[in-house]
């Protein structure tokens, strides 16, 4: 009988028993603070992890902090009832789409001084966009779509979505894959509603966006940020949250809000219908509308905070009255939240998005 | 073997009812009716609207120009692995597994960053004063990331066939007269056949449903099924239409079981 | 001449799969946080990757998912190759067509599907029903990697045992498992690397707070992969890359071992 080549690869699987035994003993954590838990569904990478340590340290509240990469990867998870979260972190449309659902439990402001206060009235007064009466959401994080350009690769400084349409560009410019935010350019380009359902406007807009396909070099999600560094392509649709970043990395590179206008987004708490640790989320959420936490995060993720108080801590000069992380929004009077759709809104954009992309 | 070994099967069984079938069954559900919960044909029907169709002529396309190519490569690369000393079988066979380890996403970034019009590829080549390559963003720099992702699938299956041939066989056949040619042709690719089956299976369909691929190193503008089921469940929330098409792509499954008992009549072919 | 023609043929297919793993760990030295500017040389990396307490929690969910997955995957799949031998050929065919469903399903839909059924279970979510759900995944891995050895098999010798009256379970464990064995290795081997790459099942299929390397990779994307992780692939690449070695310079003591046991 041939008895070649057996048992050979049994050390590997020695190893990993060993490595798994050694890892076990240094992985128990306690499981429960003394005041309870809170149970938090936030973006990825979208917190100072310290701040979760001195909450819990302050309140004697255990946080079991967990983390998704889109809003639509987070709603069936918060929808199906997988996991009872106390609080979610979602994005103006989405939280729309909550509310339609009665999905959100409403704030009790009296309960949230810091919210109440600390956090800017404009960006309440923006948030009705998708919550009318300030019932469900506190502002986060907020920020707009822009065109980031690299200077050394145009020979004028780009204002307009318009020039995203210059066929001196072509190959050189990055689109958002993204049914919202490529619709948007567009709508905005046109002079239309970025939350528009008139069938001519959005045939109109999806037109435009197939007369762009050739000149686009690609359509990306989280890349624009890297491929701009690298000096891939010259103009790109990019969140103002990685502006500065982008800037630090390469000084070549621009922000601009185009003229036509954009959109502004907002991610926003909101505590869940069925929270099982209703007021430990309500403690959760005013800590974090805390000026001195608020700056300690805003330090950490460079997306624009919402909260004025914390503003104010900002040392760096620079950042705390840069146009690009906290533009004048009264300056614009073409800005625009995204609402929820409905479902066949959604769908029929979906569609229009297929048509672009598979043509 | 005894007949009473049957029992045996009772936990995968069990298994695959609960863990394959009745899920199935819900994806079935989903495809079959629409929100309201009633039935229909539309989520299947979908596949022939203009969008859908072209997404799996691409994908069909990239997915059987990949396999191939994986083929091309493999098959001489697993007959020389096939000649080396057999008492590395389980190196060679780690060789190919390990890059795997490496998390699929940082993976094709990587290639990515290799192959940009500035990247670590150009820096190379423009140092020796060659042209620059341009194939990021286009079918081919996705028919690259299928080949590279797939590819240890299509080599293990083919060397393990190939090392399983008796040598004495070969060389009876050298021995008779046969040239070199002729015993390629009438022995070692016939007895090579479980392991192409199944090497191509486990390229093609794998390939077929795939989706970060094309929207990382395609740049987005190619639209494949594989990203229109994922969109329809993540984007869209459509489960229904996303159910209904995952359904079309099951015969798939289909035509590669009636395949492999065309080609494969003693049972499986192999895969390591 | 034609030999080195061959070492070259075999020589660029390692480095075509292997180039993305050099860069991963040329990027993990990277002082800059972006993959797409040279930053100069830094070390930072793996001192943050060790102080990364979450990360290293990931690792270990990481590692203890795909090793138990992929050893349950192992019996489950094992035991039920050894059934479908005394099978028909037909009933055979289906079970096999059965058992490529989950490596057709698109991630998505196995993952959705497996989230409605624990669901309807009423399956709290967590580690167990990640386990559960690679395991699901993993056994296809480990038949289509058995079966094969399975085939080659003399039976008769297995009846031989049972006839001298060996045990059904003492006859498969002394005649049967010596040669099933490096399928069953390779099948395990398969079956964790499957279980290490995984994201979209996990992400639908696990609890709160349980974290494993590649849900942590894909939360990170938004905002851009940490550097920490390039030099963690990195860390494991090398780690296996150094075992590997160890073993093919050691076979030289396993032969004569092996020619030692034949011979006694």
């Amino acid at each position: 009988m041939k008895r070649k080549h057996t048992y050979r690869i049994n050390p590997i699987v020695v190893l990993f028993f060993l490595l798994t035994t050694l890892s076990l003993t240094g992985c128990t954590s306690s499981d429960k603070g003394s005041n309870g838990q809170v149970i938090v569904y936030n973006w990825g990478e979208y917190i100072d992890p310290d701040t979760i340590r001195m909450f819990e340290e302050e309140s004697g509240i255990k946080v079991i902090y967990d983390e998704f990469e889109t809003n639509e990867s987070m709603y069936p998870k918060v929808e199906s009832g997988a996991v009872a979260y106390d609080i979610a972190c979602p994005s103006d449309y989405m939280i729309s789409r909550m509310i339609q659902n009665g999905m959100l439990s409403e704030i009790n402001y009296d309960k949230m001084p810091n919210a109440r206060e600390n956090i800017g009235a404009q960006y309440y007064e923006q948030s009705r966009g998708f919550d009318p009466e300030n019932k469900y959401a506190i502002p986060y994080c907020w920020g707009t779509v822009g065109i980031l350009y690299n200077k050394t690769m145009v020979d004028e400084p780009i204002t307009s979505w318009a020039q995203l349409w210059d066929e001196k560009y072509a190959d050189d410019i990055l689109m958002q894959d993204s049914v919202r935010d490529s619709f948007m350019v567009a709508e905005k380009l046109n002079g239309f509603s970025m939350n528009t359902l008139d069938p001519t406007q959005l045939e109109t807009a999806k037109d435009a966006l197939i007369r762009q396909k050739p000149l686009v070099q690609a359509y990306v999600v989280d890349q624009v940020r890297d491929k701009m560094i690298g000096g891939e392509a010259a103009i790109g649709v990019i969140y103002s949250g990685e502006a500065i970043y982008t800037q630090r990395e390469n000084p070549d590179l621009v922000y601009v809000i185009p003229e036509e206008g954009t959109n502004v987004w907002i991610d926003s708490w909101v505590i869940l219908k069925n929270a099982p640790n209703k007021e430990n989320a309500e403690k959760f959420i005013d800590f974090m509308c805390r000026a001195d936490i608020a700056v300690k995060n805003f330090d950490y993720i460079t997306y624009s905070t919402p909260n004025v108080a914390a503003r104010e801590l900002i040392e760096d000069e620079e950042i705390k009255n840069s146009a690009i992380a906290f533009p004048d929004l009264s300056q614009y009077d073409n800005l625009e939240t995204y609402v929820y759709l409905g479902e066949e809104g959604d769908s029929f954009y979906n569609e229009l998005w297929k048509e672009v992309k598979s043509y | 073997m005894t007949s009473k070994s049957k029992w045996l099967s009772a936990p995968y069984l069990l298994w695959a009812v609960v863990f394959i079938i009745i899920p199935l069954g819900m994806i079935f559900y989903y495809g079959l009716t629409d929100k309201t919960g009633a039935f229909t044909l539309d989520n299947i029907i979908a596949i022939t609207t203009a969008g859908h169709a072209k997404a799996l002529r691409v994908s069909l396309l990239l997915s059987l120009i990949s396999t191939l190519v994986c083929f091309l490569l493999a098959y001489p690369l697993a007959m020389l692995l096939a000649q080396m000393n057999t008492r590395r079988h389980n190196f060679i066979i780690l060789v190919f597994i390990l890059p795997m380890w490496m998390n699929f996403l940082l993976r094709t970034l990587a290639w990515q960053t290799l192959l940009e019009k500035n990247g670590v590829i150009n820096h190379v080549l423009s140092f020796f004063h060659l042209p620059a390559l341009k194939i990021i963003n286009t079918p081919a720099a996705i028919v690259l990331g299928m080949v590279y992702n797939f590819l240890p699938f299509m080599i293990l299956p083919l060397y393990n066939a190939l090392s399983k041939i008796d040598k004495n066989v070969i060389n009876a056949a050298y021995d008779l007269g046969a040239g070199y040619v002729y015993t390629f042709i009438r022995i070692i690719l016939p007895l090579s056949v479980p392991g192409i089956i199944s090497g191509i299976t486990m390229v093609f369909i794998p390939a077929l449903t795939t989706f970060v691929i094309s929207s990382l190193l395609g740049g987005g503008k190619l639209l494949l099924i594989g990203d229109v089921i994922e969109q329809e469940f993540t984007r869209t929330s459509n489960w229904h239409l996303g159910s209904g098409l995952s359904m079309v792509l099951m015969i798939f499954i289909v035509i590669n079981m009636i395949l492999s008992a065309i080609f494969d009549k003693d049972g499986e072919g192999s895969m390591l | 001449m034609k030999s080195a023609a061959k070492k070259i043929y075999i020589a660029l297919i390692v480095l075509f799969l292997y180039a993305p793993i050099g860069t991963l760990m040329v990027l993990s030295f990277n002082e800059s946080k972006t993959r797409a500017k040279w930053g100069g040389f830094t070390f930072k990396w793996y001192v943050s990757l060790f102080q990364n307490e979450e990360i290293l929690r990931a690792l270990f969910n990481t590692l203890l998912i795909a090793l138990f997955s992929s050893l349950a995957a192992t019996v489950i799949g094992t035991v039920a190759c050894i059934a479908m031998m005394a099978m028909k050929h037909r009933t055979k065919s289906v079970i096999m067509g059965i058992t490529n469903i989950p490596m057709l399903n698109a991630d998505i839909v196995t993952g959705i599907s497996l989230m409605l059924l624990y669901i309807s279970l009423g399956i709290k979510f967590g580690f167990g029903t990640i386990l559960l759900s690679h395991i699901t995944f993993n056994i296809p891995y480990v038949i289509l990697s058995v079966m094969p050895r399975m085939r080659q098999l003399n039976h008769s010798t297995y009846e031989a045992a049972l006839d001298l009256g060996a045990s059904p379970l003492n006859a498969f464990f002394k005649v049967m498992f010596p040669d099933l064995l490096p399928g069953i290795l390779s099948g395990f081997l398969m079956a964790f690397t499957m279980s290490l790459d995984d994201f979209i099942i996990t992400h639908f299929t696990k609890g709160v707070g349980v974290d494993t390397l590649s849900t942590k990779i894909y939360t990170e994307i938004k905002k851009g992969i940490k550097p920490e992780m390039y030099a963690l692939s990195a860390l494991i690449f090398m780690t296996v890359l150094l075992l590997l070695v160890l073993i093919n310079l050691t076979p030289d003591k396993q032969e004569k071992d092996r020619n030692k046991k034949e011979k006694s």
